[in-house]
């Protein structure tokens, strides 16, 4: 500040930052700029101080997302104290998972799968859902903006130096997150205090961190025409994503050429299914646990899990929950998790080994519901993965320069390679039979087994790959490709004459095409809208992970119920400056996929020069 | 100084009294080698009297400050319920129930000993090998058994390879925090 040449150095970043905000945990990596060169980086993972008890700040790699709400007799003064000065009446971390296991009412958690859900107003206090009225509750985007800013907090206490908001930031979300979550997303990295922010999908991110393990030698182990399939299954979520090798010029390039779905199913899910087989047998014997218990049920049927599936020879592991109350010997509950429990549950209800062509079921199943959360109907990650390839059966056809066309027969893309990530692939076992049933869908039509893309760090991947993609954004490494993984479409009615008893039939029409790479901008010439001033004008948008061919402006009378899915509504407002109520103005839509990596659809008036952003996040039901 | 001790005045002595003090200190002196290395300790008493007497060889005892063992107490009982299994009377369990008891103390001690510390071996040598240890080995690492005769080099073979923090990662505690409440009392609503 006093001079501009320090002005001038601190201005440049020196720092890509990567965050993590997951499902259930955050993390934050970091590469040096200034000391990195070429495939020799300097690079890292901050240790993030946190509570872990009132009064009590220690510090981990990993930043539980789980946002607590204490009581205001509940805490000591001074018991929320960070080694930052911070707000007093929030904690989050570690002591918040903790402290909300005792005391649900006033835990927020999942408020990623919330910011994402369509039919919750994420801008509303919403959450803890189950909390009482006392309780000051908080938005979805308000817990995000928490956990953000906690992370950008602990990054300046460690880097006075290097201010956070002057390096260079990548925040990851889910490949599946619409056009509504992603917006959110930025906007709670903006409340945090973020800046110079680009968002990357996860499973790239995992990619990018392979790239990077491998120090330059993954050019030998992927060559043109392969298919690589990231499989990323963390506490919460699951998300699938494919990228094709391409060589031009003698150099690869990586090209995203599909997303999966966004499949509300993770670790958590199944460490949950396992404690809930083990409370059932308790039960049935006379014993039932409280919450607490759970939880602890919970911890311990993970590391059993861990133990089963990690050694074939083991054929049970003992559990034992602890009581409460200070009688340790005389209150602990003893049972124990067989391996053919968990083989059955986890390894055949989550992993089944089925053919390629089944899909999905959508019944509800019990174990898996919460009232909110649209958590997935299938637990069967496998049957999601064979939905995912049999849609992009066609995902390489139109890939110029692609070597390897899928096979004239198939039924499913046939990915090549396989890379996981996410915590659930810690246990060997389920990686093997993801890959073990893929194969046997490949060796079915007669392809070749796909290979694991080995060396991946499974819980700091996406951090360090996220950091990583800021230094190669610099021009010091390859760059995944592919722009936006959806068409999007707004409804039209159509202007056929009604039947009755029949709703009027609907058009769709496509505002941005597939594969908009970021800074391109389209505007829609064919189709103007009429915007009444003052009245918000509410259309119903969608998106195709499949129509790869539609051009800006095509109108489908008809499409498979599969190819377009109802995003929400998105709503355009016209200020009434200058105007009269109730005057029409004709707009023509603009796309722009931001350098950010959002989609911007914005109302852009024909004649003059107003314009107006087109809101994603609109509620449905008042 | 102005204002003598009553001390001090006692020791004043006259001219008149002394010199007949003089006198016998003299001949007394002169026949008795008794009273003589007495006089004689008294003059080199009087010439050491301004240094200070020599320091009694007793090192300074460190005292550990409880803050960080009570720290750490609390984290044993939060983690791996240290102090509930301690304080438990096991006289009237099956060695089951205290083996079940055990796993939790067991798996939690582990947890709290790799999150805030760590430990690595004071020697890297597999026990039951043998090694020499060279003149000025750190004895506060090493501890020499058996029999401890001779001088360096001594040649022995590793009977426990000893443990060593390298790192404690304790977690900070605001001003406030009360560390002698190592658990808190639960009370459900």
């Amino acid at each position: 500040m006093s001079t501009t040449s320090t002005t001038s150095t601190t201005s440049a970043p020196r720092y890509a930052i990567g965050v993590d905000l997951g499902t259930t945990h955050c993390a934050l990596a970091w590469v040096d700029l200034s000391a990195s060169d070429g495939e020799a980086t300097r690079h890292g993972v901050l240790d993030i101080p946190q509570l872990t008890g009132p009064g009590q700040v220690g510090s981990a790699g990993l930043l539980p997302s789980f946002l607590y709400l204490p009581h205001a007799d509940e805490l000591a003064p001074g018991d929320l104290d960070l080694p930052w000065p911070a707000a007093h009446d929030f904690a989050v971390g570690d002591m918040a998972r903790a402290r909300g296991a005792t005391t649900p009412i006033r835990l927020v958690s999942s408020a990623k799968s919330w910011l994402c859900h369509a039919g919750a107003d994420r801008r509303a206090p919403i959450l803890p859902s189950d909390a009482p009225p006392e309780v000051q509750r908080v938005s979805p985007l308000e817990a995000s903006t928490r956990y953000l800013a906690h992370l950008r907090s602990a990054w300046d206490h460690a880097h006075p130096e290097a201010p956070f908001a002057l390096q260079d930031v990548t925040v990851t979300i889910p490949a599946s997150f619409d056009p509504a979550a992603r917006e959110l997303t930025v906007e709670a990295a903006k409340a945090a205090g973020y800046q110079n922010l680009t968002l990357l999908e996860e499973p790239q991110a995992a990619l990018y961190n392979w790239i990077h393990n491998s120090g330059g030698q993954w050019r030998r182990d992927v060559k043109p025409g392969d298919v690589i399939l990231v499989v990323d299954v963390g506490g919460g979520t699951s998300d699938f994503s494919l990228i094709a090798v391409l060589e031009h010029d003698g150099t690869l390039e990586l090209h995203r050429i599909a997303v999966g779905e966004h499949i509300l199913l993770g670790g958590d899910n199944m460490d949950l299914t396992l404690a809930h087989l083990v409370a059932r047998k308790l039960a049935a014997a006379g014993t039932t646990l409280d919450a607490w218990q759970m939880r602890a049920l919970g911890y311990a049927c993970r590391g059993a899990k861990e133990r089963l599936l990690g050694d074939s020879e083991l054929a049970a592991q003992p559990i034992v929950v602890p009581s409460r109350g200070s009688k340790l010997i005389g209150g602990a509950i003893r049972t124990e998790l067989t391996a053919e429990e968990v083989r059955s549950t986890i390894v055949e209800g989550f992993f089944p080994d089925v053919p390629a062509s089944s899909r999905p079921a959508s019944r509800l199943r019990g174990g898996l519901t919460q009232l909110g959360l649209p958590y997935a109907q299938d637990a069967g990650v496998t049957r999601h993965l064979a939905a995912l390839l049999g849609r992009q059966v066609d995902a390489t056809i139109d890939l110029a320069g692609f070597v390897r066309p899928n096979a004239a027969q198939a039924s499913f893309l046939h990915p090549s390679a396989v890379l996981f990530n996410g915590g659930v692939f810690k246990a060997a076992l389920l990686a093997e039979r993801t890959l073990g049933t893929l194969n046997g869908w490949l060796v079915a039509e007669g392809a070749a087994p796909a290979r694991v893309l080995a060396g991946a760090d499974l819980d700091l991947a996406v951090a360090r790959g996220a950091a990583y993609y800021g230094y190669v954004r610099r021009g010091h490494g390859v760059r995944i490709r592919g722009g936006t993984a959806r068409a999007y479409y707004v409804a039209i009615e159509s202007a056929m004459p009604a039947i009755p008893g029949m709703e009027p039939p609907m058009q769709a029409l496509c505002v941005a095409p597939f594969g908009m790479e970021e800074g391109a901008e389209v505007e829609l010439a064919s189709q103007q809208f009429g915007l009444v001033v003052g009245e918000p004008i509410q259309l119903r948008f969608f998106g195709s992970s499949v129509r790869r061919q539609d051009l800006l402006g095509t109108l489908l009378d008809f499409w498979q119920p599969e190819e377009l899915q109802e995003l929400g509504d998105i709503r355009a407002t016209l200020p009434p400056e200058g105007r009269s109520d109730g005057n029409v103005v004709q707009v023509r839509l603009h796309a722009v996929a931001t350098d950010t990596g959002t989609l911007e659809l914005t109302a852009v008036a024909i004649d003059g020069d107003g314009r107006w952003k087109i809101e994603f996040d609109v509620r449905t039901n008042g | 100084m102005n204002h003598p001790t009553p001390d001090n005045q006692a020791r004043q002595i006259s001219l008149l009294q002394r010199i007949p003090l003089a006198f016998s200190a003299f001949f007394s002196i002169l026949s008795s080698p008794a009273v003589a290395a007495r006089v004689d300790r008294l003059h080199r008493d009087d010439a050491s009297a301004a240094r200070p007497a020599p320091a009694a060889p007793v090192a300074a005892l460190r005292q550990a400050t409880p803050d960080a063992a009570l720290q750490l107490l609390a984290l044993l009982q939060r983690d791996a319920r240290l102090i509930d299994f301690t304080e438990e009377n096991l006289t009237s369990y099956a060695d089951a129930d205290i083996g079940a008891a055990a796993r939790i103390v067991h798996e939690g001690c582990r947890k709290v000993l790799r999150e805030h510390f760590t430990i690595a071996p004071v020697r890297a040598e597999a026990e039951g090998s043998r090694i020499s240890l060279d003149v000025g080995f750190d004895a506060g690492a090493i501890r020499l058994t058996g029999n401890v005769v001779g001088s360096a080099p001594f040649k022995g073979s590793v009977s426990h390879r000893g443990w060593r923090a390298t790192e404690v990662r304790l977690p900070k505690l605001a001003a406030s925090h009360d560390v002698t409440v190592l658990a808190q009392a639960e009370v459900e609503l």
